[in-house]
């Protein structure tokens, strides 16, 4: 086996399956980031932090479907959305405890995902972005017409999760560990579902479709099965968010927030995973750091992503690539 | 013939008023290499289409191995041991060679409903898959991005991908396609070795391999078997020299 290692490595081409150091020192930062946050506003950073770890993990649930699987999605809000409601809704009736609310926000958002997943499987490309945009938009006009919930307004929560009624979200630094730990979960899980035999034919599926089908795979039951995981940490995203923002509202699913996170996934590197926290960091901290300059930062921020996308292909993190083998070369920068 | 692998009856499709496939009725014996040849736009990709399952024909029966799969989808008559290779290169271009193969082997053997385990590194699927690939005479080639393979390189693939399924039945849809002269004379070396093995359904442009390989021929024009036979028999034949091989050898 050493050896079959031995020879993949020799792949000329820059293959997806070599991450590198990279994740390590990403999750390594974040972890560090509560400690070096007492040097500075610290409710403030472990907020926005906490925000950035949340859109990272909705953010890589969309990678996987686009990036790995070539479905890409522009409805992925939805599950979000999904997911902060099943708190919001638990929360309003009195249950907060996580042991039910968790499961039931990735419960719903996967049944969501599964529905919804079998009519928009049935086409392809821009048709798929079309229908997961017009489920997506379905799923923010029911929020907005839910009036016992808020409806266009939203719905506050007045208690974060609790685990066995002991309150252990209250505390911000223990919400952003739990946060980090659900992120790096994500993260896990979906490296290893990517080289599994699963996803091998869910990767395959996006190469060449007719292909699988003809070799004995029926394709549409395993994009239908990824589409569910996605759909599912989706709605653990949207449980998180609700609990950071004590807050839920249409305006989580609306298609806004759909585009921001495929915006995310190809501002970090689409379909590796780690560039989905990348993205969402990029996005986030510059939006923050653009709107505190000026009203109009969406201004420089076009053109900024237009940039990264037309000269470094594969996001940030191809840029982080092409400057690393530069370096390696040992060429001064011309 | 007894107790054939594939049986075909009247079977008929049309692309709105174009008619491609005009009641064709033909099988193939177990283990016998059964050629069809004909001139370009004569139906022949679209006949291997409707017996792979990707596209439903009009009219007509298939049976495979005495089942009925006329109304079953690709993937099923897969798993039934239905395997096919594509005129036009179809793998998996961003996937080792290697993988490719693997794939298929996955396909047949074990579920693919696991989640956390790496599949790269499943014994089983590998050496079978490097089984196959040595057989198509890509050894030393497995760790190669399919992408980057040579294109004689890409057909022997596509054959290994076949093979790798241990079908029942292969259809061939001009594997020769396109490849130099030494390619294709060591894709027939490869079909000779295969023949006797597999049933085997070839659509060939290529007449040296039809002739060299083939047990019986069928000449398919506008849709139509024309003739149907022993290659003797059908290369002497007034209407396929007159339809068909008399152009084909001016």
């Amino acid at each position: 086996m050493a050896q079959t290692l031995a020879a993949f490595s020799t792949v000329p081409l820059r293959r997806p399956d070599r991450p590198g150091l990279l994740p390590a020192m990403i999750f390594l930062v974040l972890a560090l980031i509560p400690a070096a946050a007492t040097l500075g506003p610290q409710s403030y950073l472990l907020g926005l932090f906490t925000r950035v770890m949340v859109f990272a993990i909705a953010a890589m649930a969309l990678d996987f479907i686009s990036g790995y699987g070539g479905l890409v999605s522009f409805g992925h809000a939805a599950f979000v959305g999904i997911g902060a409601y099943v708190v919001g809704i638990l929360g309003a009736h009195g249950i907060t405890d996580m042991l039910v609310s968790l499961p039931a926000a990735l419960l719903a958002s996967a049944i969501f995902a599964y529905l919804t997943g079998t009519v928009c499987m049935r086409t392809k490309s821009v048709y798929f972005i079309m229908i997961t945009l017009a489920f997506g938009q379905m799923a923010y006009f029911i929020a907005g017409s839910l009036a016992p919930y808020g409806g266009d307004d939203g719905l506050t929560i007045r208690l974060r999760s609790t685990l066995l009624a002991f309150p252990f979200l209250q505390n911000d630094r223990t919400l952003y560990y739990f946060v980090l730990l659900c992120l790096f979960l994500a993260y896990l899980m979906f490296r290893a579902i990517v080289y599994s035999r699963f996803g091998r034919v869910f990767r395959g599926a996006r190469e060449n479709p007719t292909r699988m089908a003809t070799l004995g795979f029926d394709v549409f039951r395993f994009q239908r099965v990824g589409y569910v995981i996605a759909g599912a940490v989706g709605g653990l995203a949207g449980f998180l968010l609700a609990n950071a923002t004590e807050f839920v509202s249409p305006a989580y699913m609306s298609w806004q927030r759909s585009g921001e996170l495929i915006i995310m996934v190809l501002f970090g590197g689409i379909g590796s995973l780690h560039g989905a926290i990348v993205g969402a960091a990029g996005y986030l901290l510059i939006e923050e750091i653009l709107s505190g300059i000026t009203e109009q930062w969406k201004l420089i921020f076009g053109p900024l992503l237009v940039l990264v996308v037309l000269f470094a292909r594969g996001g940030l993190l191809g840029l982080a690539g092409a400057m690393r083998e530069r370096l390696a070369r040992g060429r001064p920068r011309a | 013939m007894v107790d054939p692998v594939l049986e075909i009856s009247d079977l008929r499709k049309n692309f709105g008023g174009l008619v491609v496939t005009d009641g064709v009725t033909l099988d193939i014996g177990r283990g016998e290499l059964h050629a069809v040849i004909g001139p370009n736009g004569a139906g022949k990709t679209t006949l291997i289409n409707q017996i792979s399952g990707l596209i439903t024909p009009a009219a007509g029966t298939i049976r495979f191995n005495g089942a009925d799969i006329t109304g079953l989808p690709a993937n099923k008559r897969a798993e039934l041991g239905l395997a096919r290779s594509f005129q036009i290169t179809s793998v998996l271009p961003r996937f080792s060679a290697l993988e490719n193969v693997a794939l298929a082997v996955q396909a047949r053997i074990g579920t693919s409903y696991r989640f956390f385990a790496r599949a790269d590194c499943e014994q089983p699927f590998n050496e079978a898959a490097i089984a196959a690939l040595a057989e198509v005479g890509l050894a030393g080639r497995e760790h190669t991005l399919a992408e980057h393979l040579s294109h004689g390189e890409k057909r022997a693939l596509e054959l290994a991908m076949a093979l790798a399924m241990q079908p029942k039945l292969l259809l061939l849809d001009e594997p020769m396609a396109g490849t130099g002269h030494e390619e294709s004379a060591r894709l027939i070396d490869v079909l000779r070795q295969l023949k006797g093995r597999f049933s085997m359904l070839l659509v060939e442009h290529d007449m040296n391999a039809v002739f060299a390989l083939a047990d019986r021929i069928s000449v398919l024009t506008h849709g139509r078997i024309l003739a149907s036979g022993a290659p003797h028999a059908v290369r002497t034949d007034p209407k396929v020299v007159a339809a068909y091989l008399g152009e084909e050898m001016e």
